[in-house]
């Protein structure tokens, strides 16, 4: 036993499938960018990864267990932070999601919230000492889940505000959510569905133009829908084997939407082909069995929860962007983990694999 | 320690490792997705991305140029910019059309009514939606390549005739293919393709049209250029040599200034046309663009017919340039001795009905006859050889049919025979009627170029040669209507008489210096009497000249007319005059002599082109 954790402690098979990954994104990046005006945007990608690893570093220096002493007073300033946010916000592509700090960046709380939502839920998922979930513990962790889904919501920022769900749905089903529960939940979504496609007029335009545009993709070619044909044309076009590195025209003539972001792994797989992308997709199933196992491993429940919330925001994002990418979904604005292009998501995902390591080096300590 | 960190090791390993299944699952379902886009349905998708990515440009093949007989350019061809609507996204086009609108200047409904007509089309041909784009044309689709990427420029080659309206009819004009053509030769024209449409232009399209080329690129999302594919080259179209003189044309349009009619001048050995004027006219660079709609209406609808051939089209009376043909008729069939004299009053009388003269000619032979132009004489002449002999030597000599000259649309004229009458007005052929038509009126109907070639084959005992524009025109065949030398012999001198001879109908007028210059003059009731009253106007008759020189085997044979012009002498025979005079000026190796005053008719004679209306029958 030892009584300190140590930089050797840390998940070394994590952080090589991270590398991995982080790799094939800087280099599709790359790929996606040399080309325009926008060349060098690996260089700042690979900065943000560098930035990333020291936080990650960080992060794993504070014990959880402190984190999670702080959760209620986390939880306060996330909330004021997204409150200020919508007050005195920067705004950018018609939606305040900033705060100014400075000239040097601009901090996207909601990326910031995932964490605490994480931390948040963790602790009150490991205070409840019963192995089943009352009705009282599930409307508690949905008003505590919904508060800041409805303000990123505001902002608006749809895709973030769903990443909080699957913290608090994957938290509930490891504390034992009832069946009963679980199958009124079932009811309530088939019914809410309908109800909110009755309710779109109230949605965003944008919103409403997103679904519009997922249901009859032909109609509108140059808004989401033609974006996302044009990220089947890419997939579809790139076939068993791919175009080749820097090879795609989808990619290369600017057809692809966001290519070196949300839309990277179309790039991705129009270059190097289904062959690629299963390459990719294996690297994040080792990433969420890895991450899985650090739960099996960890010294109690509070860490198994926070691992488990990072899985559930890391396999989120993984599935909503890949169903996008191949239109299974609309376009929601979540990017592809460690491999899209993006300062706050790219330090959130490194934060967030910090909490892990946290959990990872203390599960000998006493 | 709070209550939630107590050291609790009930860690859920059976949910744990379903989670791990479910993730599991889910990058197989994904992995399925995928599949099916990029193993089962690559072909499609790869040929999306081609389309997309891949845009084909037609390279406009320049039309060969038209050069006269010495080499200089009459037509030519100079490159310039399209703009085309690309079509595969039609919501786009939807989107974009009030800003194209706005920006080039064209109207919605003409937009909607391209696209409309290219709707046969395959999606990836474009529509061309501005033929001459200006510099701000350009310009603005150059700026907004990024929220206009439906438009694109494409260079093309326009037609350009330096001289304006000079040979117009001749020439013809361009004009974008036809349904019909487009139907007839479905691998050779698109919409839009530029096509010769009448004239030269439209006789040997073929030859001068050339194949286009297309490129093919590589253009970004926003419709950059980003790299050329392929490239077939256009391969420009053969140049025309044409047997027009620049010099006599350019002399004879300026002689008929405003004047409508018109005239060919061929080489009466060969049938090489020099020149051939037809007014009035138009300018073919108006068509070389596109015309619009109302323009074209009003060229169509326009009374003075600006866009008919006169040379070739115009099926007029001749009057008394008629009277050769008679002349020649009656010595060759031998109805009448060659001897054979009447006496003119100044009129005559046949079947109950007077007939005029111009003059009381008094005694009158063939000689005086022709020379003097009495109508008497031939009055006489047409009932002695009736209607069938008359017919025999008309169509002898190659009036009533087609020359064959290489221009779409050729008339045929109309040499009326008493199967004709009975055909057309059932009743059968009055004899008086010959009487009119032995003086060259009536229902005989001629073509300017019918005329010349005629009165050519009279002076060189019966060739009629082949008239063409075609410098090396191959297969050319003479018809022959052998004439005995003792008839040319006669009527050539009558007609080197009406130039030469005092008492000539020229009187004298159009002389030429050491030049044997011969001819005849006419002047035609332009409409029969029935239809002047109906018309309740009195519409001045025709003037006509044939000229011709030498007086025998001619090098150069000129026929002229003058609509409204009444004296063949004093409207039509300066110019033809003018013609010939220019002609050996420049065989001789003097420059030729510009126009002058004098050389051009009384004051009285020209008329405003105002009043000129009705005047041709076609």
């Amino acid at each position: 036993m030892k009584d300190r954790p140590r930089i050797q402690d840390f998940d070394w098979t994590l952080l090589a499938i991270v590398g991995a990954i982080s790799g094939m994104g800087v280099l599709e990046i790359y790929s996606s960018t040399h080309a325009s005006a926008m060349a060098g945007m690996q260089w700042k990608q690979l900065m943000w990864i560098a930035i990333g690893l020291a936080g990650m570093l960080l992060i794993s220096r504070i014990d959880y267990h402190t984190l999670m002493d702080q959760a209620p007073t986390l939880y306060m300033v996330g909330i004021a932070g997204l409150l200020v946010v919508l007050v005195l916000g920067y705004s950018r592509l018609g939606a305040k999601r900033w705060i100014r700090i400075g000239d040097l960046a601009n901090l996207q709380v909601s990326e910031i919230m995932k964490l605490i939502i994480i931390i948040v839920l963790a602790r009150y998922f490991a205070e409840v000492r019963t192995e089943r979930l009352t009705l009282a513990d599930l409307v508690k962790i949905g008003i505590l889940t919904l508060i800041p889904v409805g303000l990123i919501l505001k902002q608006p920022d749809l895709g973030t505000a769903m990443v909080l769900v699957p913290v608090a749905v994957v938290g509930a089903f490891m504390a034992g959510i009832q069946w009963k529960h679980l199958a009124v939940g079932a009811v309530l979504i088939a019914l809410l569905v309908p109800f909110s496609w009755n309710m779109r007029h109230h949605l965003k335009p944008y919103q409403q133009q997103r679904i519009q545009t997922f249901l009859h993709p032909e109609e509108d070619q140059r808004g989401a829908g033609y974006q996302i044909l044009q990220s089947e044309i890419a997939v579809g076009s790139g076939g068993f084997w791919g175009k080749g590195f820097g090879k795609g025209s989808q990619n290369q003539l600017g057809f692809v939407p966001v290519r070196y972001s949300d839309f990277i792994l179309a790039a991705l797989a129009e270059e190097q082909g289904f062959i690629g992308v299963c390459l990719v997709l294996l690297l994040y199933l080792g990433l969420i069995l890895r991450l899985v196992d650090n739960a099996q491993k960890a010294k109690d429940r509070a860490g198994m929860y926070v691992v488990m919330g990072v899985t559930a925001i890391l396999g989120f994002h993984v599935l909503v962007n890949a169903s996008m990418v191949i239109g299974y979904m609309p376009v929601t604005g979540i990017p592809l983990p460690l491999m899209s292009y993006g300062g706050s998501a790219t330090a959130f995902v490194f934060l967030a694999l910090g909490l892990v390591m946290n959990v990872r080096m203390r599960r000998f300590v006493n | 320690m709070p209550s939630w960190n107590v050291n609790d090791q009930k860690i859920p390993q059976g949910r744990l490792a379903l989670f791990s299944y479910l993730s599991a699952a889910m990058v197989v379902f994904l992995l399925v997705g995928f599949w099916k886009l990029q193993v089962v349905q690559s072909v499609h998708f790869a040929d999306l991305a081609e389309r997309n990515g891949i845009r084909s440009i037609s390279i406009i093949a320049p039309r060969g140029t038209m050069l006269d007989r010495e080499g200089r350019v009459l037509v030519d061809s100079y490159p310039s910019f399209s703009i085309l609507l690309l079509r595969d996204n039609p919501k786009l086009i939807e989107k974009s059309l009030p800003q194209i609108e706005d920006g080039l200047g064209i109207a919605r409904e003409d937009l909607l009514q391209q696209l409309e007509a290219a709707k046969g089309e395959p999606k990836f041909l474009p529509v061309i939606i501005k033929p001459a784009a200006s510099d701000a044309d350009i310009a603005f689709v150059e700026s907004h390549r990024a929220d206009l990427p439906v438009l694109e420029l494409m260079m093309v080659q326009r037609r350009r005739y330096p001289h304006g309206d000079m040979l117009a009819n001749t020439i013809g004009y361009v004009g974008e293919v036809s349904e019909q053509d487009m139907e007839k030769y479905p691998d050779r024209y698109r919409p839009g393709d530029i096509v010769g449409k009448a004239g030269l232009e439209k006789q040997y399209n073929e030859q001068i049209e050339g194949t286009d080329g297309m490129r093919r690129v590589v253009v970004n999302s926003v419709g950059k250029v980003m790299r050329t594919l392929d490239n077939v080259e256009a391969i420009p179209g053969k140049p025309i040599q044409l047997t027009i003189d620049e010099d006599l044309q350019q002399l004879a349009e300026n002689d008929f200034a405003n004047k409508s009619g018109a005239l060919i001048a061929m080489d009466a050995r060969t049938g090489e046309v020099l020149a051939m004027v037809s007014r009035p006219t138009f300018n073919p660079n108006d068509f070389a663009i596109r015309i619009p709609n109302q323009e074209w209406a009003q060229l169509n609808s326009d009374p003075k017919t600006p866009l008919l051939n006169r040379a070739i089209q115009a099926q007029l009376a001749p009057g008394s340039v008629f009277k050769v043909v008679m002349a020649t008729a009656m010595l060759e069939s031998k109805a009448l001795p060659a001897s054979y004299t009447v006496y003119c009053p100044g009129y005559a009388t046949f079947y109950g009905h007077l007939f005029h003269c111009d003059h009381a000619h008094g005694s009158v032979d063939l000689h005086k006859g022709i020379v003097a132009s009495c109508d008497v004489y031939f009055y006489n002449v047409g009932k002695a050889l009736g209607i069938d002999r008359i017919d025999q030597y008309a169509f002898g000599l190659g009036l009533g049919k087609r020359t064959g000259i290489d221009l779409p649309g050729e008339e045929a004229g109309l040499v009326p025979s008493e199967d004709w009458v009975e055909r057309v007005d059932h009743h059968k052929w009055y004899p008086g009627s010959t009487i009119s038509v032995a003086i060259g009126q009536g229902a005989v109907m001629v073509t300017p170029i019918q005329l010349a070639r005629t009165i050519a084959a009279v002076a060189n005992g019966g060739t009629l040669i082949p008239p063409h524009l075609l410098k090396n025109a191959t297969d050319l065949t003479s018809g022959s209507f052998p004439l005995s030398d003792d008839t040319v012999q006669q009527v050539t001198d009558g007609m080197w008489g009406v130039v030469n001879e005092p008492d000539g109908t020229t009187s004298g007028m159009v002389k030429l210096q050491n030049i044997d210059f011969s001819g005849k003059t006419g002047t035609a009731q332009t409409e029969s009497f029935e239809l002047q009253k109906k018309l309740g106007q009195h519409l001045k008759e025709n003037g006509w000249f044939v000229g011709y020189a030498p007086r025998r085997n001619p090098e150069i044979v000129v026929a002229a007319l003058v609509e409204e012009g009444v004296w063949g002498s004093t409207s039509a025979a300066p110019i033809v005059r003018d013609v010939v005079k220019a002609y050996y000026d420049k065989k001789n190796g003097h420059a030729p002599q510009p126009s002058t005053a004098e050389n051009i008719l009384p004051s009285g004679v020209v008329r405003p082109a105002a009043q000129v209306s009705g005047a041709e029958r076609q």
